[in-house]
């Protein structure tokens, strides 16, 4: 905030004081305004706080990495004897130790998941509890 | 039809049905994931995570209790979709229903259309209610009789029977989506109806099953400078050639069908500008457009986002006639929001049959209603401790600092893992249907 003085610089000593107490104000309204911009937003609040626990968080939020991972929703298996092992809950006989903790990547290729990485996943053939 | 109820308003809302399992276990498939009426309001249909469809059917008025409203009892219920395992991408298609949308009834028989994520399905729902008897050559329970047994004639004559309800599925809309459907829509005309994924609409006739015409395609050249994508679309209800589909940005554009085969270009486009100043990261992920619905008029439309709803008249593009704020407090949450996901929530939003009222979800089993006329806004709960039969619910309010008074709930108690995506509206009554996460609540005004 700029300060425009639109005093007649005349040395009148009641003036100087004026003068004074009107610079103090100015500064004091100034950044008072600067606080209130952050207690307006809540909204900027947050993002601060988000911004302190992610740092590395992209700059283009709305952009591509979000699209992309909401375009790519759906659990992956490796192929589609990984789905059908899984649907069928067939244990494996050699207790490989689990590499990695079952995550959603979105490609894989990291590693082959293991029965026992993949959540188990089956049909309903159970009737709907709305209808008992 | 009266309005929201609450204030000096005179519509009451009462507890009338639940339906579902009380355990607090709640498995994945049981978990609701569309509510619909169809067209009289006799029946609603709900679709769940497992891939079920039921339909509950609305008891005639009784002449004993000519002051209640039918009760919704169990019609029919079907497994509608199937997971499925995508081979080209290794990628798992699941069951869940998104959207059910009924067609209007032409004969004895009801037509829904049901879609997951990548197939809607047609079903015919019949009753049969007759059954012939009095077979020559076989017995009453199928097995067939020795001919030479046979000395006698007779001719088989249809016999009552219980009430048998059938569920057929009459055509199977496949493989015309890359993306994930998320609203399907019937035309006025009752021939067409849409289909909408990430970033493509469909157009089909109801009776063709291997054809479907690409009307919108928002597909970027190069997929780096993908921006946006579609979250609803729906068709104008009385106006053939018209539809809808918003975006995650906040947009909305109407399009005309009659002006191009490809609907790439709006016909309008609805915007409300913002201020640049007030942007943050989380703008736009808020700003998404999570549902659309045309008011039963065709005059205006409403458009849900994460924390407001908005009602647009389709004549003016600049900004909506009105915005209604749903649960403003949690804009000083949004960073934990965004942590537990939930700020990518879907709520749906749903008009009263006169369009004078609109209704929306939140968390903590609460849904809002909005009367636009008297300019209230209610706040309710669907839970199982207001669940006796034909108590009125009583209006809750959020405390959102300072002191809490008696019957508010501070914004920090409120339960997240509750949420109310999902709420339909009664065609011309006031009885409206809420889906919690795994129940579903009738209410109804109190007579």
């Amino acid at each position: 905030m700029t300060l425009t003085l639109h005093h007649n610089m005349t040395c009148h000593p009641i003036s100087m004081r004026v003068f004074f107490f009107y610079t103090v104000y100015c500064v004091f309204f100034c950044q008072h305004k600067e606080i209130d911009d952050n207690v307006i937003s809540p909204e900027k609040a947050e993002e601060v706080k988000l911004k302190a626990r992610y740092p590395h968080l992209g700059a283009k939020p709305g952009g591509s990495d979000l699209l992309r991972k909401r375009l790519q929703k759906g659990q992956k298996f490796f192929d589609s004897g990984d789905y059908n092992m899984a649907k069928a809950k067939v244990k494996n006989k050699q207790q490989l130790p689990a590499v990695t903790p079952a995550e959603k990547a979105e490609i894989t290729g990291d590693h082959i998941p293991t029965p026992q990485d993949i959540p188990q996943r089956k049909p309903s053939i159970v009737a709907s509890k709305l209808a008992g | 039809m009266a309005g929201a109820g609450g204030g000096g308003n005179d519509v009451q809302w009462c507890f009338s049905q639940v339906k579902g399992a009380i355990d607090d276990d709640v498995a994945e498939a049981d978990i609701i994931s569309t509510v619909e009426f169809n067209h009289s309001g006799e029946l609603l249909a709900t679709g769940d995570k497992g891939g079920r469809v039921v339909i509950f059917q609305q008891e005639l008025e009784s002449k004993n209790q000519p002051q209640c409203r039918g009760e919704y009892n169990v019609y029919s219920t079907f497994q509608s979709h199937e997971p499925e395992f995508d081979y080209l991408k290794s990628l798992e298609i699941e069951e869940k229903i998104n959207k059910i949308r009924w067609l209007p009834q032409k004969n004895a028989a009801q037509f829904l259309l049901s879609t997951n994520d990548k197939t809607i399905k047609l079903w015919k729902i019949s009753e049969r209610d007759k059954r012939p008897e009095g077979y020559n050559l076989k017995e009453e329970d199928g097995r067939y009789r020795d001919p030479t047994t046979v000395t006698t004639l007779r001719v088989p004559v249809f016999q009552p029977m219980d009430l048998m309800v059938e569920a057929s599925p009459r055509r199977v809309f496949a493989n015309a989506h890359t993306y994930h459907i998320n609203s399907i829509s019937v035309n006025s005309d009752c021939e067409t109806y849409l289909s909408a994924d990430d970033l493509r609409i469909n157009l089909w006739n109801l009776e063709i099953t291997d054809r479907s015409f690409n009307i919108v395609d928002i597909k970027p050249a190069n997929m780096e400078e993908l921006t946006e994508v579609i979250t609803a679309a729906e068709f104008h209800p009385n106006q053939c050639n018209t539809f809808v589909y918003s975006s995650s940005k906040g947009t909305i554009r109407l399009c005309d069908m009659r002006a191009s085969a490809l609907c790439d270009q709006h016909s309008k486009l609805f915007e409300e500008p913002e201020d640049p100043s007030n942007r943050s990261f989380f703008s736009e992920i808020i700003s998404s457009i999570s549902d659309v619905k045309f008011s039963h008029s065709g005059r205006y439309m409403m458009t849900r986002d994460y924390l407001s709803v908005k009602i647009w008249d389709l004549n003016m593009e600049s900004r909506p006639v009105e915005t209604y704020q749903v649960h403003e407090y949690l804009r000083s949450k949004l960073c934990s929001l965004y942590e537990n996901d939930c700020i990518f929530d879907k709520f749906e939003c749903c008009w009263n049959g006169n369009d004078s009222v609109v209704m929306t979800g939140s968390y903590n089993n609460f849904f809002r209603m909005f009367d636009r006329g008297y300019r209230q806004d209610v706040t309710l709960e669907a839970s199982r401790e207001s669940s006796k039969p034909r108590s009125v619910l009583k209006p809750r309010k959020v405390c959102t600092g300072g002191k809490r008074k008696k019957d508010e709930i501070s914004v920090d108690s409120l339960d997240f893992n509750k949420k109310i995506l999902h709420t339909a509206w009664h065609p011309q009554d006031n009885i409206i249907a809420v889906a919690t996460t795994n129940n579903l609540y009738i209410f109804q005004d109190k007579l």
